[in-house]
Formats: C-alpha cells, structure tokens, sequence
C-alpha cells in the first residue's frame, strides 16, 4: 500500500499537524506525551499498523486545529524519533518540522526514580536526561544517574 | 570547577596518581609529621543524613593538612529543617568555603551540588548512589594488602542493592581488570542495570547467593551490613542473614593473603573472632579514608603534595 493511500485512510484535515512514522505501537504513548489522550479539545484522528516502506509497519496521528511546538516536538522526539512532522494549512502542507534526538532532553519530563533530589518540587535546576543511546531510545538521569522507563517516563511529562 | 561524584570523574591513571600521593601522605596522616598544604582553606562539611566514619575523616583529613572546616551541623536545627532547598543551601556554603563534601539521603544529590556550586564536591554518599571517596579508600586498603589492583579475585558480600559502597566499587574493580563475584541473597542482589554496566564495559562478573563456597579462591571479601529492615519480617532476614556471616572457622581454607574487607558499622556480619586473624584490614581501611581523603582534597584544590615525579 502506498504512503498516500495509507494517509488517505482517515480524512484530509484543513488546519492542524500529521505526525507520520511513529513506530507501529507507539502512537498511544505519543497522545500521552502530547496531552492529547485525555482532555483533548482538539479533534484527533489515528491510524495504527499501516504498512510503511520505510519502518514496515507505522501508526499516523492527524490533529486538527494545533500545530505542534518546539516543546512538543522535543517530546515527541522522545517517543518516536523516526516520525516526520508536517503542518498543514488550508489543506496543504505549509511546513516540516524536523525532530531529532539530541544529546540530552532538557526540562521535557522528570526523572522517574521517586528517590532522585529532582523529586522535590522546589529544586529550581533543570530537569536533564542523558540520551546514552539515540537508536533504542536508552535515557539517563544526568543527576542520579538511573536508567529510565519510557512507559513511566510519558506519565512525567513537565 | 570539577568534583569527585562518581568513579567515572577519575581515569585509572588519575586514580594512582590519588593513591600514590596518599602513600606518601601517610606520616601526616599518623601525626608524625606536619605538612599545611591547606592552610587557610576551608572546607564545608554539607552532611544531610548520619555520618560517623565519612565526615570525622573528612574533618581529620582537613585539620592534618593545617586547613579548617565548617559543619552544617544538625539537620533537625538548621535552616534545611525550614524548608530550604538544597540548590539555596549550597549556594550559600559555596560562598563560605573553598571544596564542599556531601552526604544526602537522595540520589543525585551530588552531582545537583555540583551543578549549583562553583566550588568542587565530593560526594560522600548519594542515597544508594555512589560514594567514591570510599571506594578510594577500599582501593588504597587492597593495593596496600596485594600490591597492584589489577586482575584480583573480590568478593562483595551482603546488602549489594542499597548498598551505594559496592556500587561505586564494583565500576572500579571492573575497570582495573578484576574478577568480581556479587554475593547476595536474592532480595538484595546488585541492581541489574549496573550488573550490565558492568558486563558491558567487559567485567567478568559472577553472581551468587553462596558466599562460603566463593571465599577460597579470592583475594579480598568485602562484606557488607544487611539491614534487618529490608526484610518483611524478622524470620526471613534471620534465616537470610545467617548466610552472609564470616567467622574465624570459615577462614581455614582460605587464601593466605586474602583481606577481608567492611566500610563499617558492622553488626554481627564479621564474628570478632575474624579480628585477630591477618586477614581482617576493615580497621586499616577505616584510616585509610583520612589519608586518601587528604589526597583527593589536595587534587581538587589544585595542591600537590610534595614527592611525587616532578
């Protein structure tokens, strides 16, 4: 099946962003990361396990009437690095945002270890995770040093 | 300006150098000699959780060099108790002090010291994070015993979960090409994330709940307090615990020059009857920390200590 007849499955929205690419599987975690699973004011379409040249199999999100942000994107970044980002405007692709995994997530969740000095809600340094592997997705806690779990992770959104 | 937080701040090289230049720092750290290395610099001792050994050796290793100290002094009574952050705290003692050490309940809490101070820290134990001013203590004990760090046979016995002196350890034993064997009972084994750090930096490392039939062929066993409170109910950790005591008699088999190794308090892990014997070195190990923290408050604070190669 082609990319266009897999974007085609839900309806072409006017304004909004299309998150292509997530992973097959991870466009769950992305609506957590984003907000958008509860509480969403915004329409959301998703589309999961739709054959992907690219990934073989691949999860779409369409939301309508939000453009996502730098902050969103560095979230996103978290979950589905692969994914492609593109903003839509009067039924057209106005732009592509590109995310990337850098060397450290800075301020986007919270350590998850309950015993790490980033616990204390008062604490005003930046919450920092090493990224000690781009391609798994392996962070670290720059202060306590603890490996995290990208399931508990999403529910530590800042 | 950078600390000591974990053994990754110290290469193998710096390391011997910390060691070598303890070695020579042994007759100020017995009183025979006098050497102000650190006159008129000032350390403050940030400790937010009950320290006897750490933060006496700290203030010795201080006061030997002819520098001075200042406590935080008793939690309960100080301005932490009001609701202070650790970020205000260290910003304040940053302005008083030359080097900061310090022990807190919650991990991280060094390295967010670090971050917040412009002077450096040493961390003296980071909930069970790491504490690497003793593991540089235990590797000055062992290199005095054995001669070397390399390729050595240890043991490390009893709490290895919480235990944040077998953590920091095990990456520098492992670094210097030891056979590591992880003794636990199953409850309180090693955390496995570090038990993979440290077969992925190529440690040969073994993991068991029978510490007796591992202490024939090692070189040092480091034993470890099991906390009762661990334990769902005091049966449990009686039963457990009995397994993970030495006494003399269980010495007889034993490597002739192995050293039985403990960062101290014991309770009942090591018999006093071990005390007598050659093998035992925790008392040894206990001064150890004044004369190695002398040499890493030195390197910190950019001193040399005189007899080293020039």
């Amino acid at each position: 099946m082609s990319n266009e007849s897999s974007m085609r499955r839900v309806t072409a929205i006017r304004n909004g962003t299309v998150i292509d690419h997530i992973p097959a599987g991870g466009a769950l975690r992305v609506l957590d990361l984003l907000g958008l699973r509860d509480g969403a004011s915004v329409p959301v379409s998703l589309v999961m396990n739709v054959p992907s040249k690219k990934l073989g199999s691949k999860d779409i999100i369409k939301v309508e009437d939000r453009e996502l942000n730098g902050d969103e994107l560095a979230r996103l970044a978290l979950v589905a690095a692969s994914a492609s980002v593109a903003i839509i405007r009067a039924y057209t692709v106005a732009e592509k945002r590109e995310i990337s995994l850098g060397d450290e997530v800075v301020n986007v969740v919270r350590c998850t270890f309950s015993n790490c000095i980033t616990q204390h809600p008062r604490e005003p340094l930046p919450h920092r995770l090493r990224v000690v592997d781009r391609a798994e997705v392996h962070l670290r806690c720059h202060y306590c040093g603890r490996p995290q779990d990208l399931d508990a992770l999403v529910k530590n959104v800042i | 300006m950078v600390g000591l937080i974990t053994m990754e701040d110290l290469s193998n090289e710096d390391v011997i150098e910390v060691l070598d230049a303890a070695e020579r720092l042994l007759p100020v750290a017995r009183g025979e000699a006098y050497l102000p290395l650190l006159q008129g610099r000032i350390l403050g001792n940030l400790f937010f959780e009950p320290s006897t050994r750490t933060r006496m050796s700290f203030e010795t290793a201080m006061k030997r060099l002819g520098g001075d100290v200042v406590n935080l002094g008793d939690v309960s009574t100080s301005s932490v108790v009001k609701g202070e952050t650790l970020f205000d705290t260290v910003q304040m003692v940053d302005g008083y002090t030359d080097i900061i050490a310090l022990r807190h309940p919650r991990q991280g809490a060094a390295r967010y010291a670090q971050d917040a101070a412009r002077v450096p820290v040493l961390n003296g134990g980071d909930g069970a994070g790491h504490h690497p001013t003793q593991t540089m203590l235990d590797l000055f004990t062992i290199r005095q015993a054995h001669g070397r760090l390399d390729g050595l046979d240890v043991v490390l016995a009893g709490d290895l979960r919480y235990g944040r002196t077998v953590h920091s350890l095990s990456h520098a034993l492992v670094r210097f090409g030891c056979r590591v064997v992880l003794a636990s009972p199953e409850l309180l084994r090693m955390p496995s994330e570090i038990v993979e750090d440290l077969r992925a930096s190529g440690g040969d490392v073994t993991e068991t709940t029978d510490l007796h039939a591992s202490l024939a062929a090692a070189d040092v066993v480091y034993m470890t307090r099991i906390q009762k409170e661990r334990f769902a109910d005091e049966d449990e950790y009686t039963k457990v615990a009995g397994a993970y005591k030495l006494h003399a008699r269980d010495l007889a088999d034993v490597r002739s020059e192995m050293i039985v190794m403990h960062p101290l308090p014991r309770v009942d892990e090591i018999h006093p009857s071990v005390d007598s014997t050659r093998h035992a070195k925790y008392f040894q190990q206990a001064f150890n920390g004044v004369v190695t923290r002398m040499a890493l408050l030195c390197r910190l604070l950019g001193v040399d200590v005189p007899g080293g190669e020039a």
